[in-house]
C-alpha cells in the first residue's frame, strides 16, 4: 500500500486534474439541463460554491502552510473580488433594466436622469441615489475584471511591503491581518461606503446578457469555471512548490532568518506569495459570489478567515489537498447539519439536535485535531497507511 | 475522496424527493447567529400554528408538514435554503426572514422559481414583489403615524432620528427626514446617527441627544436601533435619567421580546410604534397568548412579528381553501382580499399591492415590560412605495389588476416586473 | 389593587369636602364631553380643560389627577365616566365623587380611560394653580416639577403669587427660577428682561440655554431692497452662501455643515412669490413637462425627440416653443443670480428689543464658552470611560498572552462566562447588592477552573506552537459561545445593577458620567493595582516571570513550571470573568459577548506592547481616547471612527512593532 492514493495525488498531478474533470462531468450528466435532473441545481450551486472555497484554501495553504505566515485575512481579498465583480453585475442589470423603462418614457433620458435613475434603483435601498465614484468603472465588465486583480493585489502589497519590512511575524502578523480584515468589513458596512452598507450586492447570481439561459445551466457554468480554475491553480502552485522558489518558501517557514542568512531577500519572497494568494483568493471570490447571489460585508468579517484556516487545518497543511479535502469537508458538512437535514439523536430526556449541537462538535473535534494530528485528516490517514505498511 | 463524500451526500439530497400528500410549509428563520435572538421565536410560532391546523384536520384534507432550515444569519444562505427549500424540499410555501438584507437575498431566488414567501416584520418599504407577502408594517403603517403623534400630541419640535446602520432605518429616515421638513420642521432641527449592530457604547449619543434641547424646542426620539443595541441604549438613557415626559423615545425595534432582556422600572413612558401589543385586549388575543404561554413557558411573551405570521398564516389556509389547491399564481389570485381577523379587535384584508391592511398601536413602556396601549388607528392599508419621497410618490403596486409591483402612474407603464434587490 | 390603594390615598385628600352644589353640573359636563375624554388627544383637550375651570377646584383638581394617573375608567355602553373599586373580576363603578355607586360591572363592560403623555403635560399644567399652594410639600414640589416642562403665560401670576407665599427656603429658590424663565418668556418689561439675562452668565443649565435662545428666535426669510431700519435685524442672508447659526445669526458654511439657509434658486421663488420679479423660474421637470405637451409627431419645436437627451438641446427645444409662444419664457441661471443679487434677504428677531437679544447674545456666548470647556472634559471623561472598558476587556490577556504569550482566543468567552455567572446568580439571589457580592468571587472561581481545565487539556500541548494554540482555542470559542447559546437561547438576558449604580454624577447637564462607568473605572484600577502586586510583589508573580523567561532554568531553581503555568492561565480567566460581570453590567449579556471584544482587547495589547502590564494600560488608553476623539470629528457615523482607528492600529505596529511600552533585553526575545 506505498502507493496509496494520497501520495499518488501528491505526485501526479495528473491524477488529480482526471478526478476533478470525472467529478464534474458527473455531475453535470445529473444536472437538470444536461442530464437527468438527480443533482438538484441548488446542490450544483453548493459544489460550485465549495470548489471556490477549496481555491481560497489552497492559497490559505501556501500562504500558511508553506510559507508560515497565518494570515487571518485572506477572506477579505475573497470578498473584495465578489464585491469587484458584483459591481458591474449589480450595474450593468440595473442600467437594462433603467434603459428599458425609459423606453415609455416621452422624451429619452438625459445622461444625468438616467445616472440618477440607476442610482435610485442601485442605492434607494440606503437612502441616497448619487452614484459613487468608485463605481466609475462599473460599467465595463473588463475594466472592472481588472480591478478584480488590481484592487485586492495593491491592497496585500501594501499590507505586506509595510508588515514585512518591519518584521512583524508569527502571532502578531496574524493579529495584523485579522485587523486588516475587521477594518475592511467595519468600512464597508458603513453606508457611506458607496457599497451599500450592510446590504452589500445582491441578485448577483442573475448575469446580464445571458440571463435567458435560466439558473440551471449558469451554475453548471460557474461550476466548471470553478473547477478549471481550482485545476490551473493545483497545477500552478504544485509546479510553484516543486521549484527552487517552492523550496525557499518552505525554509522560510522552517527557519527564516536562516534563509535571511543565506543571502535570500525573505522579505521579497514573502511579498510575493502573500499578494500572489490574495489575487487568487480574490478571482475565486469573484468566481463564488455570483453564485452565491449576495455579498455584504458580514461576509469579510474575521471569524471567516478564523474558518479558512480551521479548514486547511482540519484538511492537513503542507500539502494541497489536504486543503481541498478540508475546505470541502468541513464546508459540506456544515451546510449538511445547518440545513436541518441530519437526524436528531434522541437520548431519553434529552435530544441532540444537530442545528445547535453542529457547531460544539465542529470547534472541540478541531481542538482534538490541532492537538493530536498536526496535518489534519491527511496526516491522520497517512499515519494508519504507514502502519498498514 | 472528495467525490466520495460528494456522491454519499447527493444520495442523501436525492432522498428527498416530494411526498405528495402533505402540504409543505417551509421556515426560513435563522437558528443560530445574531438574528437567531429574533427569528427562533418566529420558528416556534409557525410550528405551534401549524400543529393547530393539522389538529383542525389540515388544509384540503391534507395535513401540514413543516421544513425548518437554518440560514444561520447568514444572508447568502438565505438565498441557497431557500433555493433548496423550493427545488429540492418541493414546498408550497415559506415564511421566514427578518431582515431586510435576508429578504432581498432570497428575492431573486424566489421570484426565478416562483415561490411564496410571507414577511413577517416591519421594513421600509420601497418594494413589492409578486412573490412575497408583507404581513409587517410598511413605513406608513409605522414609522408615520407615530411620527404624527409625536408632532400632534406630544409637540415635538426638535426630532433625533437614532438607527442602526442598516437598510431599514436608513430608508425609514430618510422617508421620515422629508416628511417631517414638509411638515415645517427645519433640517437644522433633525439629528441623525447611525451606529454599528450590537454598538454598547451610547453615553455620547445621549448626552449629545440631551444637549439638542439647548434652544429650547421639545425634543423626541425616534429610534429604530435594532436588537440588543437597545439594551445599552436604554440603560444609557435610564442612566442619564432621561425622562420620558421630557424627551420621549419612540421606538419601531423594540417590543415585548427585546423588553424581557431589561430591567424596565427606568423607562417607564417611553414609547414604542407597532401593530400589535401582548396588551391588547381581544379574546383571540387572550387565547393566543395562552397558547403560546403553555406551549413555549409561561415567561415567554408575543409580539408583533408573531402576530404577522398568525394573519399571514390564517390569511394563507384560506386562501388555499378558496383555490382549491396549492399551486403559487392560484393561491396568489386567491389571496387578494381575503380577510381575517387581526389579534388587536379588528380585520386585516390582504391588498393588491401585497400588503395588509393594520391598525396602528402606540404603547408606553410599563413597569413589567409590557405596553400600554395609549393610542389605536383604525386599520391604515400597506403601502409599498412612500408618499413622501419624489421618486417614489409616482410608482405604485398592483398585482391584482395592473399585474405589477413598480408602475409608474406619471407614464403608465410598469418599470419592472422583478423587484429591485 | 395598585389603583384601589391609590384612590384610597385620594380619598384621604378629599375625605373632608363638603358635598358640592356644582357636583350635577360636573356630571352634565363630563356626560358632554365623555368623548373627548375617553378618547383624548392633545388637540382636543385644549377646550375640556378650559372649561373644566368654571367648576370648583377641589372637583377639578380631583378629577384631574385622577384623569392623569390614568384611573379613570367608562362604561361601554353608556360611556359614562366613573371611578371603579375592583373585587375580584367585577368593578364597582362609582361616579366621580367617589360616593356615588353606579353598579356593577364585568371586565368586559368597562374599559380604562388612557391619556397620552401629551395630553398628561397639559392637564399637568392646568394642575399647577391648583396644587402649587397645596399644604403638602411633595404635591408642590411636583407641580413645579411639572411646570418646568410647561411655562405657560398664565402661570407668571401663579408664580408671582408663589414666590410670595412659599415658606420652604428650597421651593422658593425653585420658583425663583421658574418665575425668571416665566418674565424672560412672556414679561413687557425689557429692564427685567435685561435684569435677568445678565444674572444666567455662566450658568450652563440646559433650561438657562433653551430660554435664552428662545429670546433669539427668527423669523423667516425676509426679502427687501434695502434693511428696514427700525427692526431687529438677526441676520443679512446671502442666497447660496450663509447658514443659520442657532443665535440667529449668520455664518458661512463650513466642513460640516454646508446646508446653506436658502439657495439661489429657492430665493428666486421666493422674490417671484413675493411679486418682487415677475417671471416664474422654469424648474427642469417643468421644462420638460412642456416639452412633453408639446409633442408634433417625433418633434419637438421643430427639434427630433431623439435628439433632446441633453440639457442644451431641451433648453434650444424650449426657446423654440416660447419663440411661438407656447410656454413661458425661460429664465437663465445668469439671470437668476443677477435678479437675487439686486435684493436683500435678511431675517429679524421675533423679540423686537435690540438691547434684549444682544443681551441674550452675551450671555449665551459666555455659557457657550463653559459648555465648551465641559464638552472637552466630557470628551476626555468618555475616552476615559472606554479605556477602562477595553483595559477590562484585555486585562486578563495581558497575563495569559501578554506575560505567558498564550494566544486564546477564548478568552472572550471567559468573559462572557463571567457574564452568565453573574445573570444565573442574579436568579437565586433577588438583593441585587448581595448578588453582585457573590457573584463577582464566584465568576473568579468559575472561570479560573475553566482556565486551568483548558489549560491542562489544550494549551499545555501547544507551548511551543502559538499558531496552533491560536487554532485550537478558536475551536474551544465557538464550542463554549455555542454551548452557552443553547444552555441560555439567544435572547439577550438581564444583568441588573444595584440600585446605587444607578443614575450618573451629574457635574452640569452637558459633563455628567454614569455611576456604572465610574465603578467600570474604579474596578479597572483595582485590577491594575492587583496585577502589578501579584506581578512583581508576590511569589507566584516572581515564578510566573522566571517560567516565561525561562521555564528550563526556572525548574532548575526549583519552579514547577507546570504548576506555575496552570495557575498563571487561571488567574488570568478568572480576571476575565470578572471582566465579564462588569461588561455585562453596563451592556447585555448574550452568548457573543465575548466575541465583541476578543478582537479589540488583542490589539489593545499588542499596541501596548506585549509582556507588559503598563503596556496594556497605554494601548487601552491610546485606542479608548482615539476612538472617542475621531468619534468626536464625525459623531453621526460610529462605524467610521472604528474603521479609522483600526487602521491607524495597523500603521501603529507597523512602525512600531513592540507596542508602545517595549521591554528591552532577554525577555524581549520571542
Amino acid at each position: 500500500m506505498t502507493d496509496s492514493i494520497n501520495d499518488l495525488l501528491a505526485r501526479h498531478t495528473l491524477i488529480f486534474t482526471i478526478v476533478v474533470v470525472v467529478f464534474s462531468l458527473f455531475i453535470t450528466f445529473f444536472s437538470e439541463p444536461y442530464g437527468n435532473g438527480l443533482i438538484s441545481t441548488s446542490f450544483v450551486k453548493t459544489l460550485g460554491k465549495t470548489v471556490c472555497l477549496c481555491i481560497i484554501a489552497l492559497a490559505m495553504d501556501v500562504v500558511w502552510g508553506y510559507c508560515g505566515i497565518l494570515s487571518l485575512g485572506h477572506f477579505a481579498f475573497f470578498g473584495l473580488g465578489g464585491y469587484m465583480i458584483g459591481m458591474w453585475l449589480m450595474y450593468e442589470r440595473t442600467a437594462i433594466i433603467v434603459q428599458e423603462a425609459a423606453t415609455n418614457e416621452l422624451l429619452p433620458l438625459t445622461e444625468t436622469e438616467l445616472s440618477n435613475a440607476i442610482g435610485n434603483q442601485i442605492f434607494g435601498v440606503v437612502g441616497g441615489y448619487d452614484i459613487p465614484s468608485i463605481w466609475m468603472f462599473a460599467d465595463s465588465l473588463g475594466l472592472q475584471l481588472i480591478l478584480v486583480i488590481a484592487v485586492p493585489g495593491i491592497l496585500a502589497f501594501i499590507f505586506g511591503w509595510l508588515a514585512f519590512r518591519s518584521r512583524v511575524t508569527g502571532v502578531y502578523l496574524s493579529i495584523l491581518t485579522q485587523a486588516l480584515t475587521l477594518a475592511l468589513s467595519l468600512y464597508l458596512f458603513q453606508n457611506d461606503s458607496g457599497l451599500r452598507g450592510n446590504n452589500g450586492l445582491s441578485g448577483l447570481q442573475n448575469i446580464p446578457g445571458i440571463e435567458y439561459l435560466g439558473q440551471e445551466v449558469i451554475s453548471i457554468g460557474f461550476f466548471w469555471a470553478s473547477c478549471i480554475f481550482l485545476i490551473s491553480i493545483f497545477l500552478l502552485f504544485h509546479s510553484l512548490m516543486k521549484s527552487k522558489f517552492g523550496l525557499i518558501i518552505t525554509s522560510i517557514r522552517d527557519n527564516e532568518t536562516r534563509v535571511r542568512f543565506l543571502g535570500y531577500n525573505v522579505e521579497i519572497y514573502k511579498l510575493f506569495i502573500f499578494v500572489l494568494t490574495a489575487i487568487i483568493s480574490s478571482i475565486a471570490g469573484a468566481l463564488y459570489y455570483p453564485q452565491a447571489g449576495i455579498i455584504n460585508p458580514a461576509e469579510l468579517a474575521p471569524i471567516a478567515s478564523i474558518y479558512l484556516a480551521v479548514w486547511v487545518a482540519i484538511g492537513g497543511r503542507g500539502k494541497l489537498y489536504g486543503a481541498i479535502i478540508g475546505a470541502a469537508f468541513v464546508s459540506l458538512f456544515s451546510s449538511w447539519f445547518t440545513g436541518g437535514q441530519a437526524p436528531d439523536i434522541p437520548l431519553g430526556i434529552f435530544t441532540i439536535e444537530w442545528v445547535n449541537w453542529w457547531t460544539v462538535l465542529l470547534g472541540f473535534g478541531f481542538v482534538i485535531i490541532t492537538i493530536f494530528s498536526e496535518n489534519g485528516i491527511i496526516g491522520f490517514l497517512r499515519n494508519i497507511f504507514v502502519k498498514e505498511k | 475522496m472528495i467525490k466520495k463524500i460528494i456522491v454519499a451526500m447527493s444520495f442523501y439530497f436525492f432522498s428527498i424527493t416530494a411526498y405528495a400528500d402533505t402540504i409543505k410549509v417551509g421556515i426560513l428563520h435563522s437558528l443560530s447567529g445574531t438574528m437567531a435572538i429574533s427569528e427562533t421565536t418566529l420558528k416556534d410560532t409557525m410550528l405551534m400554528l401549524i400543529d393547530e391546523q393539522n389538529e383542525k384536520g389540515g388544509i384540503l384534507g391534507k395535513k401540514l408538514e413543516a421544513v425548518v432550515v437554518d440560514p444561520a444569519s447568514d444572508w447568502p444562505l438565505f438565498a441557497e435554503k431557500a433555493r433548496e427549500l423550493i427545488t429540492v424540499n418541493d414546498v408550497d410555501v415559506m415564511f421566514g426572514c427578518w431582515t431586510s438584507v435576508s429578504r432581498k437575498s432570497v428575492l431573486p431566488v424566489i421570484e426565478e422559481l416562483n415561490g411564496l414567501l410571507f414577511y413577517p416584520v416591519q421594513y421600509e418599504g420601497e418594494e413589492s414583489s409578486k412573490n412575497v407577502f408583507y404581513t409587517g408594517a410598511a413605513p406608513n403603517q409605522q414609522a408615520i403615524p407615530a411620527t404624527d403623534y409625536y408632532l400632534e400630541e406630544l409637540g415635538i419640535e426638535k426630532f433625533a432620528l437614532l438607527g442602526t446602520d442598516y437598510v431599514y432605518p436608513r430608508t425609514t429616515n430618510k422617508i421620515l427626514n422629508q416628511y417631517l421638513i414638509d411638515k415645517g420642521i427645519p433640517e437644522s432641527d433633525i439629528f441623525v446617527n447611525y451606529t454599528p449592530f450590537g454598538h454598547s457604547d451610547w453615553s455620547k449619543i445621549v448626552a449629545d441627544v440631551v444637549a439638542l434641547g439647548a434652544d429650547g424646542k421639545k425634543v423626541g426620539v425616534i429610534s429604530t436601533i435594532n436588537g440588543d443595541a437597545n439594551i445599552g441604549f436604554y440603560k444609557e438613557l435610564a442612566a442619564a435619567g432621561v425622562n420620558a415626559e421630557d424627551i420621549p423615545v419612540v421606538a419601531f425595534s423594540v417590543g415585548e421580546e427585546e423588553l424581557s432582556g431589561l430591567d424596565t422600572t427606568n423607562l417607564v413612558g417611553h414609547l414604542a410604534a407597532w401593530n400589535y401589543f401582548q396588551s391588547a385586549e381581544s379574546d383571540l388575543n387572550t387565547a393566543f397568548i395562552k397558547n403560546w404561554k403553555s406551549t413555549m413557558g409561561p415567561e415567554r411573551v408575543t409580539n408583533d412579528p408573531m402576530e404577522a405570521h398568525v394573519i399571514g398564516f390564517n390569511m394563507y389556509v384560506k386562501a388555499v381553501e378558496k383555490a382549491g389547491t396549492t399551486d403559487v399564481d392560484a393561491v396568489r389570485e386567491a389571496m387578494y382580499g381575503i380577510t381575517v381577523p387581526n389579534l388587536t379587535g379588528g380585520t386585516a384584508e390582504m391588498l393588491p399591492n401585497h400588503h395588509l391592511s393594520k391598525p396602528v398601536l402606540i404603547g408606553e413602556i410599563l413597569e413589567d415590560g409590557q405596553f400600554d396601549i395609549i393610542s389605536q388607528t383604525t386599520e391604515v392599508p400597506g403601502d409599498a412605495w412612500t408618499d413622501h419621497l419624489a421618486e417614489s410618490a409616482v410608482l405604485t403596486s398592483d398585482w391584482q389588476s395592473l399585474g405589477c409591483g413598480m408602475y409608474n402612474t406619471s407614464t403608465s407603464s410598469c418599470v419592472q416586473l422583478k423587484s429591485n434587490y | 389593587m395598585k389603583i384601589n390603594f391609590y384612590i384610597i390615598l385620594l380619598y384621604a385628600f378629599f375625605i373632608n369636602l363638603p358635598a358640592v352644589a356644582h357636583h350635577d353640573q360636573f356630571n352634565i359636563f363630563l356626560i358632554e364631553n365623555s368623548d373627548n375624554i375617553i378618547k383624548s388627544s392633545a388637540k382636543t383637550v385644549d377646550t375640556i380643560l378650559r372649561d373644566i375651570q368654571s367648576f370648583d377646584d377641589e372637583i377639578v383638581s380631583r378629577f384631574l389627577e385622577l384623569w392623569k394617573s390614568k384611573s379613570l375608567y367608562y362604561i361601554k355602553d353608556t360611556k359614562q365616566v366613573v371611578i371603579v373599586n375592583e373585587n375580584n373580576e367585577s368593578f364597582d363603578a362609582l361616579e366621580i365623587d367617589g360616593l356615588t355607586g353606579i353598579g356593577n360591572y364585568t371586565k368586559k363592560e368597562i374599559k380604562k380611560i388612557k391619556p397620552n403623555s401629551g395630553v398628561r403635560a397639559k392637564i399637568d399644567s392646568l394642575l399647577v394653580k391648583y396644587q402649587i399652594s397645596n399644604s403638602d410639600i411633595n404635591i408642590r414640589r411636583k407641580s413645579l416639577d411639572s411646570l418646568k416642562r410647561n411655562i405657560q403665560p398664565e402661570h407668571l401670576a401663579v408664580l408671582q403669587d408663589a414666590y410670595i407665599n412659599e415658606s420652604d427656603a428650597e421651593l422658593k429658590t425653585a420658583i425663583d427660577r421658574l418665575l425668571k424663565f416665566a418674565i424672560i418668556k412672556y414679561s413687557d418689561s425689557n429692564d427685567k428682561k435685561l435684569e435677568i439675562i445678565e444674572s444666567f452668565k455662566g450658568d450652563t443649565a440646559i433650561e438657562i440655554r433653551a430660554s435664552l435662545n428662545q429670546l433669539l428666535n427668527s423669523s423667516e426669510v425676509k426679502v427687501g431692497i434695502s434693511l428696514p431700519n427700525n427692526k431687529n435685524i438677526a441676520r443679512v442672508i446671502v442666497p447660496g452662501f450663509t447658514i443659520k447659526n442657532s443665535n440667529g445669526t449668520s455664518g458661512t458654511t463650513n466642513f460640516f455643515n454646508e446646508d446653506v439657509e436658502i439657495s439661489i434658486n429657492d430665493a428666486y421663488d421666493k422674490l417671484y412669490a413675493d411679486n418682487l420679479v415677475y417671471k416664474k423660474r422654469i424648474t427642469p421637470e417643468e421644462l420638460k413637462k412642456i416639452l412633453q405637451q408639446n409633442i408634433i409627431g417625433d418633434t419637438i419645436g421643430g427639434y427630433s425627440i431623439s435628439s433632446l437627451d441633453n440639457e442644451q438641446s431641451r433648453i434650444a427645444a424650449y426657446n423654440k416653443l416660447v419663440e411661438n409662444n407656447l410656454a413661458p419664457p425661460f429664465i437663465s441661471e445668469n439671470k437668476i443670480n443677477e435678479e437675487v443679487n439686486k435684493f436683500i434677504f435678511y431675517s429679524v428677531y421675533n423679540d423686537s428689543s435690540s438691547e434684549v437679544t444682544n443681551a441674550a447674545l452675551n450671555t449665551l456666548a459666555s455659557i457657550n464658552l463653559r459648555v465648551q470647556i465641559y464638552k472637552y472634559i466630557d470628551l476626555f471623561i468618555d475616552g476615559l470611560s472606554l479605556a477602562s472598558i477595553y483595559f477590562l476587556g484585555a486585562i486578563g490577556l495581558a497575563i495569559t498572552f501578554g506575560v505567558m504569550r498564550v494566544i486564546n482566543m477564548a478568552h472572550g468567552e471567559f468573559i462572557m462566562m463571567g457574564a452568565y455567572t453573574g445573570y444565573v446568580v442574579q436568579q437565586f439571589i433577588s438583593n441585587h447588592t448581595l448578588s453582585l457580592l457573590v457573584a463577582l468571587p464566584l465568576a473568579f472561581i468559575i472561570t479560573f477552573i475553566a482556565g486551568v481545565i483548558m489549560e491542562r487539556l489544550v494549551i499545555r500541548h501547544l507551548y511551543r506552537k502559538p499558531l496552533d494554540t491560536l487554532l485550537a482555542t478558536f475551536g474551544i470559542s465557538i464550542a463554549l459561545q455555542q454551548i452557552a447559546k443553547n444552555i441560555f437561547g439567544t435572547q439577550a438576558r438581564p444583568l441588573t445593577s444595584p440600585s446605587w449604580l444607578d443614575g450618573s454624577l451629574s457635574l452640569s447637564d452637558d459633563l455628567s458620567i454614569s455611576y456604572i462607568r465610574i465603578a467600570i473605572f474604579i474596578l479597572s484600577l483595582i485590577f491594575l493595582g492587583l496585577l502589578l502586586f501579584v506581578m512583581n510583589r508576590t511569589r507566584l508573580g516572581l515564578e510566573t516571570r522566571a517560567v516565561t523567561q525561562n521555564p528550563v532554568m526556572a525548574s532548575n531553581m526549583g519552579i514547577n513550571p507546570e504548576r506555575i503555568n496552570m495557575l498563571t492561565f487561571g488567574f488570568g480567566s478568572g480576571i476575565a470573568g470578572i471582566a465579564g460581570i462588569a461588561i455585562g453590567l453596563f451592556s447585555k449579556v448574550t452568548s457573543e459577548l465575548g466575541s465583541e471584544y476578543i478582537v479589540q482587547s488583542f490589539m489593545t495589547v499588542v499596541v501596548g506592547g506585549v509582556g507588559n502590564i503598563w503596556g496594556t494600560l497605554a494601548g487601552a488608553s491610546l485606542i479608548g481616547f482615539l476612538q472617542k476623539f475621531i468619534e468626536w470629528f464625525n459623531p453621526s457615523n460610529t462605524l467610521a471612527a472604528q474603521t479609522y482607528m483600526i487602521i491607524f492600529i495597523i500603521l501603529f505596529i507597523q512602525f512600531r512593532p513592540k507596542g508602545i511600552v517595549a521591554l528591552k533585553g532577554r525577555a524581549a526575545d520571542d
